[in-house]
């Protein structure tokens, strides 16, 4: 507790720097990523923060200094070329896209490499450091680099907001942004330099394999709890803040803990628990496909009292197990369960002997086999499926009709008296 | 003689990634060859806290049991998460391999563990580790007898399991029709490029293996369309790229793996200036202009 108050007074200005690079970072790239996971193209980033690698080197031996601005324009133009690369060897030969991305991205990397070890073996002492490239050094960050890294978040910030509905349309449907005429190749050239810049950037305080992790996670984490872009770039960027806090926080109480990973796995963890908790995640699929399996099993019990009490136009009367089970075949586990769940509904009585439809129970089984019919009428009249066809199709259809449409249907076919099958379409009184 | 082991390891290790290269490339799992790669860091971490030593039997155990977690990670994201491929491979190999840079800085002092090393591998030092037998004849240098054996098994299984792979490469519906099984070949190819990163990495690194596996395997791709021919010239291509990679690395005093991955870049280069649609499309450009 006093590490987290001594943390949070940020009366060390290295923890402040620290913190504030990696939460200005995480903004910047959870905004960056939502747009390169959209496109599907979050491989692509990985590809980028390994191709940067060469251009520092390049850059270092052109100048023989460490100028930032320099290593940056470098990082910025290899980055670049290898996404042109990509680009041209998955359209211009049969090779799949995905090796491509592996492909430049090994083959600059390797390049990176072999200039790195050889600018360390040539002795020059200016070299030291330049290492930090592949594995960052968060705990190395300095006034200027927040200041970079202010800039570079003000930078995409306006972008986004400038460009936001050009970018959302490409993102979401690159087709119709070209059919509406928006300079498509202009825009994703601005997207892919945003992206280039964030990665070129941010890989001196986090490394190469973990800014491609910066990119994708926040954004993948987002996605599970809303369908709405704004949304998502706002999560995505709390989430990507959140992971760069607790990396700059875990790695300031335990001393000698690399910044960069941990925040990796931080935002790794809001991942996974967002799969599996999210509005859209894991467990909310499970639970709706179990209620909606329950509401299909509940209509069909409902349906079958119906059905039961047709012959003798006797509804309310009880009804066995026994008779249930003759009339149509349930699982013995699905029928108890089917009951209790109408009797918690209030559309079910249990009596001694059987269960009885209520009032209300009654008119929701009206309701549904008035729909099935309506419905095998409809298939009857307008498709020309025959009588014996049309009740597998019902069968399906009746759980998902809304009222709208039910009205619509009993409009269309003039509130009909009987179904293809000659049976009654029941009307509620 | 130091030049001849490394070299000797070079193609022994381009050879085995070349085979399973070609697999990948054209199952486009490629960036999945990637993933592995990356992933078995952890693994490797582990083995050598357990057991103290490199190229041991339980680090290649640790190591591939890692490989198939990150295969199983994806598709499980892919297919229970609903989460689109790429995220999913990317989302699961960044998380291990920040894992296993987490473990090495905890453990690095226990376990002498040089991460350059790990990532980017040394082959300058693949001579110096040499098996000495007990009469005291020099037997050559371990990463040889591990990748060279490493290689026999995976060979022994492509020619042996040719038909299974094969089938579930080219056509999975047809392999599945006629009762073989998908998932079985998928994972035993996915283990084999677990065993064949962590055996190349003390040679070539956890990363520049992905080069190897991809790049040879593509460039063939690019010459031919057959098959079995593919698998030779990818072979060829990547011993050659080892070879020439070598020299390379002489000439400019830098890392001789990364030598190798640009020569193997180099050779695609080629290939595709070659036999790519780039030139055709070139072609056709200046000639339907001539025609006008």
């Amino acid at each position: 507790m006093e590490t987290l108050l001594e943390f949070l007074s940020f009366s060390n200005p290295n923890v402040r720097y620290v913190t504030a690079g990696m939460v200005l970072l995480g903004i910047c790239s959870g905004v960056v990523g939502v747009f390169t996971f959209l496109r599907k193209r979050a491989l692509v980033g990985d590809a980028v923060a390994h191709s940067v690698l060469p251009g520092i080197c390049l850059a270092f031996i052109l100048s023989g200094t460490k100028n930032p601005v320099l290593l940056l324009t470098g990082a910025f133009i290899s980055g670049w070329l290898s996404l042109i690369l990509i680009d041209v060897i998955t359209n211009k030969s049969k090779i799949p896209a995905d090796s491509a991305i592996g492909l430049v991205l090994s083959v600059f990397f390797g390049a990176g490499i072999l200039m790195l070890t050889s600018i360390q073996h040539s002795g020059n002492a200016a070299q030291s450091g330049l290492d930090n490239f592949l594995f960052g050094s968060a705990a190395s960050l300095m006034k200027n680099d927040i200041i970079t890294f202010s800039v570079l978040c003000f930078a995409v910030m306006v972008t986004v907001g400038l460009f936001y509905k050009e970018f959302k349309l490409i993102s979401f449907d690159r087709d119709f942004a070209f059919a509406t005429g928006l300079p498509v190749r202009w825009l994703e050239i601005l997207l892919a330099t945003l992206t280039v810049l964030t990665i070129a950037i941010g890989i001196q305080s986090v490394g190469v394999v973990l800014m491609a992790a910066l990119l994708i996670t926040p954004a993948t984490a987002a996605y599970y709890w809303t369908n709405q872009l704004p949304t998502m770039l706002l999560y995505a960027s709390l989430f990507g803040a959140a992971a760069g806090f607790s990396g700059a926080f875990i790695s300031y109480t335990a001393p000698g803990m690399p910044t960069g990973p941990w925040v990796i796995v931080v935002v790794s963890l809001f991942a996974f628990f967002s799969m599996l908790a999210g509005s859209k995640g894991w467990l909310k699929r499970v639970m709706l496909l179990k209620k909606n399996r329950q509401k299909i099993l509940a209509e069909n019990l409902l349906k079958l009292f119906y059905h039961l009490g047709e012959p003798e136009n006797n509804f309310l009367q009880s009804r066995t197990l026994h008779d249930l089970q003759e009339k149509r075949k349930f699982q013995e586990t699905d029928l108890n369960a089917g009951l209790k769940f109408l009797i918690k509904k209030g559309w079910l009585q249990k009596y001694e002997n059987g269960w009885k439809l209520t009032t209300p129970g009654k008119s929701e089984a009206q309701r549904i086999v008035k729909i099935h019919r309506l419905w095998e009428l409809y298939l009857n009249t307008y498709l020309k499926i025959a009588p014996d066809h049309v009740h597998e199709d019902a069968e399906a259809i009746e759980h998902i009709i809304t009222p709208e449409i039910e009205a619509r249907l009993e409009k269309l076919l003039q509130r009909p008296e009987v179904d293809p099958h000659e049976k009654g379409i029941p009307y509620g009184s | 003689m130091n030049a001849f082991w490394i070299i000797l390891t070079g193609s022994l290790v381009a050879s085995l990634c070349g085979i399973l290269g070609c697999y990948l490339v054209l199952r486009k799992m490629a960036m999945v060859g990637d993933a592995i790669s990356h992933s078995v860091l952890p693994g490797i971490v582990l083995a050598y806290l357990i057991s103290g030593t490199g190229a041991s039997l339980p680090m290649l155990a640790g190591a591939a049991l890692l490989g198939l977690l990150a295969t199983f990670l994806i598709e499980t994201f892919h297919r229970s998460g609903k989460l689109q491929a790429d995220a999913a491979i990317g989302l699961t190999f960044t998380f291990l391999f920040a894992v296993g840079v987490i473990m090495i800085s905890l453990f690095a002092r226990n376990a002498h563990i040089d991460t350059d090393c790990v990532l980017y591998g040394e082959l300058v030092y693949v001579p110096l580790d040499i098996i000495v037998t007990q009469s005291g004849t020099e037997l050559g240098p371990k990463a040889v007898w591990v990748v060279g054996s490493t290689l026999c098994i995976v060979t022994a299984i492509v020619i042996f399991g040719y038909r299974g792979l094969f089938l579930t490469t080219f056509d999975p519906g047809y392999a599945a029709s006629l009762g073989i099984s998908t998932a079985f070949w998928h994972y035993l190819l996915m283990g084999m490029v677990s065993v064949a990163s962590v055996v190349s990495f003390e040679s070539v690194g956890a990363i520049l293996v992905v080069a190897m596996l991809i790049a040879p395997a593509a460039t063939a791709y690019l010459l031919t369309e057959r098959f079995k021919r593919m698998l030779i010239l990818s072979v060829i291509i990547g011993c050659s790229g080892a070879v020439g990679g070598y020299f390379l690395a002489v000439w400019l005093d830098g890392s001789i793996a990364a030598a190798m991955t640009v020569v193997l870049g180099v050779q695609f280069t080629l290939a595709f200036l070659v036999k790519g649609k780039f030139f055709r499309s070139v072609n056709k450009t200046i000639f339907s202009r001539a025609a006008k």
